[in-house]
């Protein structure tokens, strides 16, 4: 049975449990989207967890999720529904011989001829849902026009069949790197999130949590050099789950402090361009030599 | 009440209102309901886009958080009155000033200080700065003891107790922000006041050791504190001048481009990647390139249901519009060079939506840059990077167009075809020398379509030594100086080739 929070602080610990250390306002925003059956449009940059967020949610509330990924030129062909044409077809070619057309006619349009994509899928569940529509920016505005309906009313128009509206109201979650201006009207429908990368302590709270063997000391240097990589100028910033990703190997080679070596040799978890590689050695790498530390 | 300078007519009524409060104390229906449509004013005041059905979620969220929880509070009326992070920056900005002002006044009117002792700044409060704050044990007649402020500001941040640093910060900015008249700039204001209070992350072992400041103070806290300060100062100062502070990060799109020397490099880089992001909604459509139309098997089967399954109709998958190839060539001769770097940065950005792109400068010769900006992100780097070693400098630096129009017609002629724009950025100014217009000419012959943007205002054209009109018979002429027009150019260019 789907959970039903009663407050924010409960979905901050539910979606801790998860694994999922939710921000001041994510459990939040959270909580009130759940209460008030309205979409979330989460935005931020790339690697903050925030199709990670979804995931935690659907285990948190215990709904299943169903996810669209949008890229350029999706349609509702792909998104919606579709006719199974060759289902339709097989069934005009051994009907119509004994068959009315009519009968045929009415038959072909039925739900039996549907295929369900992700949208439909969720609005028509039986049981509530997660709907995540992830990278929405991804698509162009008539795509972002279509969802209007969805967003609001929670149905789907359906010209041959009528109109599919759903019983259990799915929580659903849009994000968007902001590699675009979405447009008003999809912003009017949500609530908002902005999604930035975590506070140092946060952090560091986010990578015990993955990590809890690592040594105090290790995990506090590893989070003060994340942010500052992320302080560059870079093509990829690194992500929280790259931070978690570098935990792991510092575990395994047993480090009980990050110099210059170890740093040097490792960096590649984080550090995903060779450009950046160069920027980040000669900025940061050269900081460690000299043995200052990085903090107070 | 003087309208704020700057700001035209029909913007300043909700923004004076957002100053001074639209409802005068008492007056106003009581209540959380009409404080949150004024609030919802204000930030319409101040650009937001605030609808009314934004609103009615404000309210439908805010019944289901306790709104004695400021965090919560904020939060739930950020997420449904603040949709994107600009608004969201306004929003901190506008709530912050809207229930402290809101706050005050209750207190006027009930006749509350904090714990009874209302502790005044003790240069007085001509300016409308609140004086008001903590006061601390035993201060009652306006002398404060700046030793024990320092204290308590330092034991505060060593706690992380914001709510206390936050009625500090107010505290130390009575005790030293006017000592003099301060700055008028509020970064320094707040790095004196820092240094006043002699908050340092290092370690400080010539205090005694019962002294939280000893053992250095956790930066991040004293990052927060520092926000804190800067926000209540430009509280302050936006009470004394009445009117916003008059930089706006968002309007810096409207501003003229840079001339003259490079300047201002920070700005400069933000602009161009706003425009970046903004041109990248465009153009997404241009990718692709296709030649031929081929069947849409999907499309053609649904059709083909109409006719019995007989697919009598042909679909064809829509035609892709190819992506244009661009050569650009910028003066970089001392007056227009910041307007090139700007123009050529802001193409360089959006490479991807053009199918080929080389761009080149000159002054009296010319220099292929391509490179320097597939290497370079940064702004500044790059202007660097041309100055030094892109060689276009002869003898004079006077600008040559007739040299630069041979070289460039040998370097490209080849690759040049109808599908090809070429892009001159240049004030046409020949300092009397040839302009070889007839050169240029077939260029443009030999190009799909060849622009010339001119960073002089169209006022100035053909005067002096300005030969734009010979060139201008070839091709387009734009005229450039500000980002909007730019944007604008950039914008019809990005637009795909039907």
């Amino acid at each position: 049975m789907p959970v039903s929070p009663a407050s924010a602080a409960d979905v901050a610990t539910g979606l801790k449990a998860t694994g999922y250390l939710p921000g001041e306002s994510t459990a939040l925003v959270s909580f009130l989207a759940e209460r008030l059956g309205k979409p979330i449009l989460v935005e931020g940059p790339a690697g903050v967890g925030k199709t990670e967020l979804a995931k935690a949610l659907s285990k948190y509330l215990e709904r299943p999720l169903i996810r669209l990924q949008c890229y350029e030129g999706l349609d509702e062909a792909k998104a919606l529904y579709e006719w199974n044409y060759r289902k339709q077809l097989l069934r005009i070619q051994t009907e119509a011989n004994d068959a009315g057309w009519e009968k045929v006619q009415d038959d072909i349009f039925g739900e039996e001829f549907l295929l369900t994509r992700p949208l439909l899928s969720a609005i028509s569940a039986e049981e509530p849902v997660v709907l995540l529509i992830d990278e929405i920016d991804k698509t162009d505005q008539e795509f972002e026009a279509m969802l209007l309906e969805l967003l609001s009313d929670f149905q789907v128009s359906i010209p041959e069949l009528g109109t599919v509206t759903s019983t259990t109201h799915p929580v659903v979650l849009l994000t968007s790197n902001n590699s675009r201006e979405l447009t008003e009207a999809l912003k009017r429908r949500c609530l908002y999130l902005w999604l930035d990368y975590p506070e140092l302590s946060h952090e560091l709270e986010i990578v015990k949590l993955h990590t809890p063997e690592l040594p105090d000391l290790v995990a506090t240097k590893l989070v003060e050099l994340v942010a500052m990589i992320r302080e560059l100028d870079l093509k990829k910033p690194p992500s929280i789950a790259a931070s978690i990703d570098w935990a792991r190997p510092l575990l395994l080679l047993g480090a009980q402090d990050i110099d210059e070596k170890l740093f040097r040799e490792t960096m590649s978890v984080i550090v995903k361009h060779r450009t950046d590689l160069d920027i980040v050695l000669e900025r940061v790498g050269a900081k460690l030599v000299v043995g200052q530390p990085v903090s107070g | 009440m003087a309208t704020p300078p700057g700001r035209d007519q029909s913007k300043a009524d909700p923004r004076r209102a957002a100053l001074y409060g639209s409802q005068p104390a008492g007056t106003g229906p009581q209540g959380i309901a009409p404080r949150i449509l004024e609030f919802g004013e204000e930030l319409r005041g101040e650009g937001v886009a605030v609808g009314t059905s934004e609103l009615l979620d404000a309210f439908s969220v805010l019944e289901l958080v306790s709104w004695t929880d400021r965090t919560d509070f904020r939060e739930a009326l950020a997420t449904t009155l603040a949709k994107s992070p600009d608004a969201r920056r306004t929003f901190e900005l506008v709530f912050d000033r809207f229930f402290f002002r809101a706050a005050e006044v209750a207190a006027l009117e009930e006749g509350i200080g904090e714990q009874g002792a209302r502790g005044e700044s003790p240069d007085g409060d001509q300016d409308g700065t609140p004086g008001e704050g903590e006061a601390g044990d035993g201060e009652g007649d306006g002398e404060l003891d700046m030793e024990l402020i320092r204290q308590m500001v330092a034991e505060a941040l060593r706690d992380g107790d914001e709510a206390r640093m936050q009625d500090l910060a107010r505290l130390a900015i009575a005790a030293f922000g006017r000592q003099g008249d301060g700055s008028g700039v509020i970064g320094v204001d707040v790095q004196r006041i820092r240094r006043a209070l002699g908050l340092k992350a290092e370690p400080q072992p010539e205090l005694p050791p019962e002294d939280p400041r000893a053992e250095g103070l956790p930066r991040e806290e004293i990052r927060k504190f520092e926000a804190m300060l800067r926000r209540e100062l430009e509280r302050a100062q936006i009470e004394r001048t009445r009117a916003l502070p008059a930089a706006r990060p968002l309007n810096e799109l409207d501003r003229a481009l840079p001339s003259g020397p490079l300047q201002d490099l920070a700005a400069v880089h933000k602009v161009v990647m706003q425009l970046k992001r903004r041109l990248k909604t465009q153009g997404q459509e241009a990718r692709g390139r296709k030649r031929h139309s081929a069947v849409d098997i999907r499309k053609t089967m649904r059709a083909s249901l109409e006719t019995g399954g007989v697919p009598v109709q042909l679909k064809y998958k829509p035609h892709r519009p190819r992506r244009p190839e661009i050569y650009v060539l910028c003066d970089v001769s001392t007056s227009v060079t910041s307007a090139s770097v700007f123009f050529l940065s802001v193409m360089h950005a959006l490479h991807d939506s053009f199918r080929k792109m080389r761009s080149f400068v000159f002054i009296e010769r010319i220099s292929e840059v391509t490179e320097v900006f597939e290497k370079e992100r940064d702004f500044r780097k790059v202007s660097e990077a041309i100055a030094k070693d892109a060689g276009v400098a002869d003898i004079s630096g006077y600008t040559d167009y007739g040299r630069v129009w041979n070289e460039f017609a040998a370097e490209v002629e080849d690759d040049l075809h109808p599908r090809a724009t070429v892009i001159v950025l240049g004030d046409a100014r020949t300092n009397g020398r040839e302009p070889k217009a007839e050169v240029f000419g077939q260029i443009a012959a030999k190009a799909g379509r060849t622009f010339w943007l001119n960073p002089e205002p169209r006022l100035y054209w053909n005067y002096g030594d300005s030969v734009i009109a010979s060139y201008e018979r070839y091709c387009e002429a734009h005229e450039c100086w500000t980002t909007d027009q730019l944007e604008e150019f950039v914008k019809a260019l990005t637009q795909p080739i039907r």
